[in-house]
């Protein structure tokens, strides 16, 4: 039943890995990478690691690929063509580079001898996974790299703003910031001193 | 499953990520291919962790989500930026920084 699984969640994840790259579309390769990250929740729950395929499944396929979605839409997914005008033997190249990487990256894991290779692991143990034990975890023995993480998240976070916010000069004159509006509403104000109302008229 | 099969979809998703940086020309898909990357790094992650019934694999899969989406933040932001300074959307345009 396991293999069955395996086979389907594997073939699902690299189907979507393969649809991100090749999709033209950009909105397309959000949704073929939703459908990667899910299967990858299926292998993920089949190593046992039940709060990590949670988090990948709330935080990654829900939260950031939202984002993804939202930004897709506003900077409007055109098709763009798959072949360069000048990067045709590039694209040969990287596809040649993909695969050595691939079968270097195969025979480097393979063949490492390692133990555990070939069995089934390690007994399983109730609570392995967990949301106690990685808590656990994270609050005793790696204290340090959870609030380093916090204090990136608060750094990205606040980038993330300042690079997107619009700035003055540079934005669409079709569009109204509140900025704009203030200063419609201040100067459409009745003028409450002579000279801001234009002085006498004679002179 | 033993856990050479994971290793072998870790580093085939891996590659297909790796080709997809190079082949691609959107940093929008170029951003997604690296999430691709990522992810085929998190499930030989996990999958050593089970192999040793230790759980600090699972938390450096959890960091490296962190991670991801901290990059995905600035990474977006950069992109709307692009789009609001009118420059192309596309890398091969955008080569200031080359010398």
């Amino acid at each position: 039943m396991a293999e069955v699984i395996f086979f389907i969640a594997a073939i699902g994840a690299i189907a979507g890995a393969v649809g991100t790259v090749a999709l033209r579309n950009p909105f397309y390769s959000v949704l073929a990478l939703v459908c990667h990250l899910l299967a990858l929740a299926a292998l993920f729950l089949l190593l046992r690691a039940e709060f990590v395929a949670a988090a990948q499944v709330v935080v990654y396929a829900g939260a950031v690929m939202v984002l993804y979605v939202f930004v897709v839409a506003y900077v409007g997914g055109s098709g763009e063509p798959l072949t360069a005008s000048t990067g045709a033997t590039l694209r040969f190249a990287s596809l040649i580079f993909a695969l050595a990487l691939f079968a270097e990256l195969t025979i480097a894991l393979v063949g490492t001898s390692l133990s555990a290779l070939n069995s089934d692991g390690a007994p399983y143990e109730s609570g392995f996974g967990s949301p106690a034990e990685v808590g656990e975890l994270f609050l005793t023995k790696f204290l340090l790299a959870f609030e380093l993480a916090s204090l990136l998240l608060l750094i990205a976070a606040v980038g993330a703003v300042i690079l997107a916010r619009r700035r003055t000069g540079l934005g669409d004159p079709r569009e109204i910031s509140v900025a704009d509006v203030m200063r419609v509403t201040a100067s459409d104000a009745p003028p409450e001193t002579m000279l801001e109302a234009g002085g006498p008229p004679h002179r | 499953m033993s856990l050479t099969w994971y290793l072998v979809v870790s580093a085939l998703i891996f590659c297909i990520g790796a080709g997809g940086v190079l082949v691609r020309r959107n940093p929008l898909v170029i951003l997604l291919c690296i999430e691709l990357m990522l992810n085929a790094a998190n499930l030989a992650l996990v999958g050593f962790s089970r192999m040793h019934g230790n759980m600090d694999g699972q938390i450096f899969a959890l960091i490296v989500m962190v991670i991801a989406a901290c990059e995905v933040a600035i990474g977006l932001g950069l992109i709307v930026a692009l789009y609001r300074r009118r420059l192309p959307i596309d890398v091969d345009e955008l080569r200031e920084l080359q010398g």
